[in-house]
């Protein structure tokens, strides 16, 4: 059952991130990646992550995506201009400079038959005693404080950044 | 041990609650123009069989023999994608909202009942179900962006954006008012807030009553319903995003529209007004009289009230209703751990 539903969300996600790349126009592109954020909640529902794979579907998918394909649509983006951006002979040496690069990154494991059995700080076994919301809420509140102060500060950050750069355009 | 007799009863139990639904919010368009016209003094549909109660089948008919029409410039792959994605986005948070106690008994037919949640009032009873409604219905909104882009016409596409922007605004508001139930109940288990009201006063209407007024009014204008119906305000923008759909893909979205408001109706019985809780009468009982009052609130404020203006719309959702769902956020959190010890 569960390795039915990994081929399927795993081969969903592979096959809308190729068509993330190969389509041709903006908003399809947009709305192939979105696609892939909810496979990739699908997987971390496999592994018993609820709430990560709701927030990704919630913030990912739902929040993040939603103002990406909006510049997308209010610049009217055409085919012909995104196909222009790609003619750039330099990025494209990067593009593939980088994709070796993961490739190769990735191949020990590719290669290894099994991944070494190494037993973290939190099974399944534990998670499932509260809940996953309960856990995340407890560490990040108590061992992760200060990283979470310093992430909400940072977004605080961006708002008022946001309200700056909209108030000089009025 | 999962059997093939399990999944066969886990595959009714979903077509039957799919069936209730869809024929609930079949109902709704007509109880809809059945209580406008009451509250209008008038008549109402009342020449499909007997007072009118046959009208949502003549309608569904209608709309499947009626022409389809694809725009030329439009975006086909897009343009039949949205009303999908819509329709969707309404009909899957059903699956976490529970309408009963469940049933009483180990087996049926000599099928066990602890697996897949088949003994339960509610089709899957997750841990964060809360989080799962408000992570499918921010989905909805691309139905109505990706609609109203490919049908490449202005009033399509302003429309949308028009709809968007606000579905976006109030879904803030919307989720800050639920966090103050949330921290009383200490759970994003639907099903846990409703065994936590189990009394009228317990009801979180009353231990929450700003954030109950806040979910009503951010909840009517996530659905789009008047005053908050910008999406399709027909003197400025035709009808919105749908401007360009015709036959039945109008009607899915005629349908999801529907689907968000019973929706809705339900979440505020769930969240607010205990559930299916009540004496006497059977808990599914209580459940759907409970929606029925919402559905008829929601359309009784649609015959009293006009259509707001749309810059006051985006001022109250961010100058008014969410600094007000944050201090019911802190003043809950600092009562709740102050004088009522914190449980959890």
């Amino acid at each position: 059952m569960e390795a039915l539903f990994f081929y399927l969300f795993g081969g969903l996600a592979l096959i809308s991130s190729f068509f993330v790349i190969f389509l041709r126009k903006p908003v399809h592109n947009a709305v192939a990646l979105i696609f892939t954020f909810f496979c990739l909640a699908g997987l971390y529902l496999i592994l018993g992550a609820e709430f990560v794979a709701m927030i990704q579907v919630l913030v990912y998918a739902g929040a993040i995506m939603v103002l990406f394909l909006f510049v997308i649509m209010l610049l009217n983006l055409e085919e012909e201009e995104a196909i222009e951006g790609r003619g750039n002979k330099f990025r494209r040496w990067l593009g593939g400079f980088a994709a070796v690069v993961v490739f190769l990154l990735l191949a020990p494991v590719w290669l290894m038959q099994a991944l070494p059995v190494v037993k973290g700080t939190f099974p399944p076994e534990k998670v499932q005693e509260l809940g996953n919301t309960v856990w995340i809420a407890r560490l990040l509140f108590t061992d992760y404080l200060l990283p979470f102060e310093v992430a909400s500060v940072l977004l605080l950050a961006a708002i008022v950044g946001a309200v700056f750069f909209a108030m000089k355009r009025m | 041990m999962v059997t093939l007799g399990a999944i066969v009863l886990v595959i009714i139990k979903v077509l039957l609650a799919l069936g209730v639904i869809m024929t609930a919010i079949a109902y709704i368009t007509l109880m809809e123009r059945k209580v406008l016209a009451f509250l209008q003094v008038r008549l109402g549909p009342n020449r499909v069989g007997p007072w009118g109660l046959l009208q949502p089948l003549a309608d569904g008919i209608k709309l499947l023999f009626k022409e389809e029409i694809t725009v030329a410039g439009a975006d086909k792959v897009l343009y039949l994608l949205a009303p999908a994605v819509v329709m969707v986005c309404a009909l899957l948070p059903f699956a976490v909202v529970p309408f009963g106690k469940g049933i009483v008994g180990e087996s049926f037919l000599g099928i066990p009942l602890d697996q897949f949640d088949l003994g339960k009032g509610i089709l899957a009873d997750i841990d964060t179900g809360i989080l799962f409604i408000f992570a499918i219905s921010s989905l909805s909104v691309y139905g109505v962006v990706l609609g109203g882009w490919a049908s490449n016409n202005k009033y399509s596409l302003l429309g949308a954006t028009r709809a968007s922007a606000q579905m976006i605004s109030y879904e803030l508001a919307l989720g800050m008012s639920v966090v103050g139930v949330l921290l009383l109940t200490g759970s994003l288990s639907l099903v846990k807030i409703v065994e936590d009201q189990d009394w009228i006063w317990k009801w979180n209407c009353f231990r929450q009553p700003l954030a109950f007024l806040i979910f009503l009014i951010a909840g009517s204008a996530e659905v789009c319903r008047t005053p908050f119906d910008f999406v399709e305000c027909e003197n400025e923008l035709v009808a919105g995003y749908q401007t360009e759909y015709s036959s039945m893909k109008f009607g899915m979205f005629y349908l999801a529209e529907y689907g968000h408001l019973l929706l809705l109706s339900s979440l505020v019985t769930t969240l607010f007004l205990g559930g299916w809780q009540g004496p006497i009468l059977p808990p599914f009982v209580w459940f759907s009289a409970k929606v029925f009052f919402m559905l008829f609130f929601f359309i009784w404020i649609r015959g009293t009230y006009p259509r707001l203006r749309y810059d006051k719309l985006m001022h109250f959702g961010w100058k008014v209703l969410l600094p007000a769902s944050l201090v019911n956020v802190v003043a809950t959190a600092v009562i709740y751990s102050l004088y009522l010890g914190g449980k959890a």
